[in-house]
């Protein structure tokens, strides 16, 4: 389970990914301004800030789900193979939103898994029908991968005979299935009964070990100081404040930051 | 009452089923359905030129009478030089009108399938017609299974107007006998009794294909 490349550098070296200027509005309402993300090979990124304040959009824009009004997305070494350069202030074709997706994999708030497909379908749809991968070999793949995250049992199973917990490990090993250089998560646990949040929030802790690249928006900010290498605190449209994990949450420098944290503790 | 003549026209009006009804009503269908989700996907573009085509196929097909539909192409379309058979001209009345009413079926089923189903389908790298293939329609499938049924239902026995441009089918062959036997109560009740019988098949089938399909839904 961990990233298709044999030999991780290490974390903070590769840049994974840049993103410049990014920006986005709905008529006059201004939802992303200036945003600039770096994320290298191996770090995790926690997107936190209150709801609206614009970091579901930036996480949706790295996979091509929203498309920002300006600014850049690099992959990788833009001069290199596998390098990819995108500037949404030009027009953005199908072709570079597809090579966009296919090297980032999104896990949803709300797992949305087919329904009319088992488990195993689920995570095989992407590696065969489009990846064109040995319809054995992402079975392997897949099997492998439930196996880890405790659901081997479920292979045959449709998504509503699952717990939400179990739905969204399966969401998970979907997109690891497509081995992407780069997990997003939206808020992964944030439709989930309160007893069954540890489950998922412990795959994602394993996959953060074992060196996957993650940008993650999320609500947990325990789990964010845990786990994340990079605390990113958006509102309004905005990066209010950003810095590691345990800076920005502990000891935040600006007063919405000060104000959002302790919001969230006193929830606790 | 001539209980000889009622028996052994049994006969010829299920030999009309067979051979008029039930291929009329199939073939119909089949070609009705191709061309619904054609129009259905052509109102759902966001090409305004392709969904104003779509909007107004389905406003007139559902604004005039079936009727009307089959005699301007049977009748109708010879005087600008189109003459066509009765068969063709039947199943082509048909089709277009099961197009217009299965079109709004298909269209209202793709879009009860949430956002997020298409924005899953995106993410591991799907375009817009293979998402639209493989995840969307099977979903809507399931949804427009119940109205696509009562269409269907319809169509059997909307069949008999075919009977009004000499297609040789069950109702026809009621006429034809009831006409020299002067037997009309009895022959149209036969009549009726063998078009409930086939839409008793049909409404057991469409539970099977109902409870298929409802294979992965929570009860």
């Amino acid at each position: 389970m961990s990233p298709t490349n044999e030999s991780i550098p290490e974390p903070g070296v590769t840049s994974v990914l840049q993103a410049r200027n990014l920006a986005k509005a709905f008529g006059s309402n201004v939802v992303l301004r200036d945003i600039d993300i770096d994320i290298r090979r191996g770090q995790v990124v926690a997107l936190i800030g209150p709801s609206g304040s614009g970091k579901t959009t930036v996480l949706r824009s790295l996979n091509g789900l929203e498309i920002p009004d300006g600014g850049t997305v690099t992959f990788g070494d833009s001069d290199t193979a596998g390098g990819l350069s995108i500037d949404f202030g030009a027009k953005v074709g199908k072709k570079e939103i597809a090579a966009l997706r296919d090297r980032s994999a999104m896990v949803f708030q709300h797992y949305n898994l087919f329904p009319h497909m088992t488990v195993l379908k689920n995570i095989i749809e992407g590696p065969v029908q489009v990846q064109k991968r040995p319809k054995a070999e992402a079975i392997a793949e897949a099997e492998r991968l439930l196996e880890r995250v405790g659901l081997a049992d479920k292979r045959d199973a449709y998504p509503f005979e699952l717990s939400g917990g179990q739905q969204q490990r399966v969401g998970i090993v979907r997109a690891l299935a497509l081995k992407p250089q780069l997990l997003l998560f939206d808020e992964p646990t944030s439709a989930l009964d309160p007893e069954l949040v540890g489950d998922v929030l412990g795959v994602i802790k394993e996959l953060a070990e074992e060196g996957w690249t993650m940008v993650i928006v999320t609500h947990e900010l325990a789990f964010a100081q845990h786990v994340a290498d990079e605390v990113i605190f958006m509102d309004g449209g905005v990066v209010v404040e950003r810095g590691p994990a345990a800076e920005v949450l502990r000891a935040p420098t600006q007063e919405r930051t000060k104000l959002f944290v302790k919001r969230l503790q006193h929830d606790v | 009452m001539n209980w000889d003549l009622i028996w052994s026209s049994f006969g010829p009006l299920i030999t009309g089923a067979v051979t008029g009804t039930i291929p009329l009503t199939l073939a119909s269908f089949a070609f009705g359905l191709v061309l619904a989700l054609v129009v259905a996907l052509m109102r759902l573009s966001p090409n305004w030129l392709l969904s104003g085509i779509g909007r107004f196929y389905v406003s007139v097909i559902r604004g005039t009478p079936l009727l009307v539909q089959l005699f301007v192409i049977f009748f109708g379309l010879p005087s600008i030089g189109i003459r066509l058979d009765p068969w063709p001209s039947a199943i082509i009345a048909f089709s277009l009108n099961v197009g217009g009413y299965a079109a709004e079926i298909i269209r209202a089923a793709i879009l009860s399938v949430p956002k997020g189903q298409w924005e899953a389908g995106h993410t591991i790298g799907m375009s817009r017609p293979q998402t639209l293939v493989r995840i969307i329609l099977p979903q809507a499938a399931r949804v427009s299974v119940p109205p696509l049924s009562n269409t269907f239902i319809s169509l059997v026995k909307d069949t008999s107007l075919a009977s009004l441009i000499l297609v040789t089918e069950l109702f026809r062959n009621a006429q034809q006998i009831a006409a020299f036997s002067q037997e009309f109560m009895a022959l149209y009740l036969q009549a009726a009794l063998v078009y409930w019988v086939i839409c008793l098949v049909l409404s057991t089938a469409q539970s099977a294909v109902e409870k298929r399909l409802d294979r992965y839904v929570a009860h």
